[in-house]
C-alpha cells in the first residue's frame, strides 16, 4: 500500500510539471528508474500511456480555442508517425541498460538547453531579426 | 529550391526527428518540436504549444501500442502513477500562469540534469 501511495504522489508530482508544459515525462521516467527500481523500458512505457488521457483533453481545449496550426501538419505528422514507430522498436531492441544511459544523456541536453532556454531564445530572435529585415514571423507563418 | 519545397522539408523534418526521439526516450517529444516549429517553421510560441499537442498525441499513441503490445506495460506500477499523473497534469494547468514560471524552469532545469547524470553513469 504504501508503494501505491509513493507511486501515486510521484505521478502527481511530474502531472504537476507536465500540466504546466514542462515535459513531465523527463521527471516521472528517472523518478521511476531510480526510486522504485523500474526498468527503464517499463518506465518510458508508464509514461507514454499515462500522457494520452491528458494530451486529449488539452488537445481538445486547444483546438476549440483555435489555437492549433492545422495547415500542412499532416506533413509533420506523417513523419513523424513513421519515425515514432522506428524509435519504439529500436528501444525494444536494444539492451535496457544503453537505453537509459541514452536517456540520460537526452535529459542532460534538454536541461542545459532549457537552464539557457531564454538567453538561446534571445540569440536566435537577434539572428532571426538580422537576417530577415522586414518580415515578421508572423507574415512567414502565413505562408503554409 | 522554392520556399513552399523548402517548408515542407523542414514540416517533414521538424516530424522525423521529433517523432524517433519520442518513440526511443517514451517522451520528450513536446521539448524538441516546440523549439522546432518555433524557430524552423516560425509559429507563434502559443501555436506552437497547440500545434505541437497536436503531432505528439497521434505519435504517442502508436508509440504507446509498440510498447504495450510487446508486454512492457507494468500495471501494478503503471495504474497508480499514471493516474496521479492524470490528476497532476489538472493540477498544473490550473497552477499555469499562478507561479512564476522563469523560478520553476530553473528547478526543472537542475532536476533533470541531476537525473540525467544519474541515469547515465549508475
Amino acid at each position: 500500500m504504501g508503494k501505491i501511495i509513493l507511486l501515486f504522489v510521484t505521478g502527481v508530482s511530474a502531472g504537476v510539471l507536465g500540466g504546466m508544459g514542462m515535459g513531465g515525462g523527463a521527471i516521472l521516467i528517472p523518478m521511476l528508474t531510480v526510486f522504485f527500481a523500474v526498468d527503464q523500458i517499463n518506465a518510458q512505457a508508464i509514461n507514454l500511456v499515462a500522457f494520452i488521457p491528458m494530451a486529449i483533453v488539452s488537445l481538445i481545449i486547444h483546438v476549440k480555442n483555435g489555437r492549433v496550426e492545422k495547415k500542412g501538419l499532416l506533413w509533420i505528422i506523417i513523419p513523424a508517425g513513421c519515425c515514432s514507430l522506428c524509435g519504439s522498436l529500436l528501444a525494444l531492441a536494444v539492451k535496457g541498460s544503453f537505453l537509459k544511459r541514452c536517456f540520460g544523456a537526452f535529459l542532460i541536453l534538454l536541461s542545459v538547453f532549457q537552464f539557457f532556454s531564454n538567453k538561446i531564445l534571445e540569440l536566435l530572435q537577434k539572428k532571426k531579426s538580422n537576417t530577415k529585415k522586414g518580415e515578421s514571423g508572423e507574415k512567414i507563418a502565413k505562408k503554409f | 529550391m522554392s520556399e513552399e519545397i523548402k517548408n515542407k522539408v523542414y514540416m517533414a523534418l521538424t516530424g522525423a526527428l521529433t517523432g524517433l526521439a519520442n518513440g526511443f526516450f517514451g517522451g520528450g517529444g513536446g521539448m524538441i518540436v516546440v523549439p522546432l516549429m518555433s524557430f524552423l517553421l516560425k509559429m507563434k510560441t502559443k501555436t506552437a504549444h497547440a500545434t505541437a499537442l497536436a503531432v505528439i498525441l497521434p505519435i504517442t499513441v502508436v508509440s504507446a501500442i509498440v510498447y504495450f503490445t510487446s508486454g512492457n506495460f507494468d500495471f501494478a506500477t503503471g495504474i497508480p502513477s499514471g493516474v496521479g499523473v492524470v490528476l497532476g497534469g489538472i493540477i498544473g494547468a490550473w497552477l499555469l500562469g499562478k507561479l512564476s514560471a522563469n523560478w520553476l524552469t530553473k528547478i526543472f532545469a537542475v532536476v533533470m540534469l541531476v537525473a540525467g547524470v544519474k541515469s547515465l553513469f549508475f
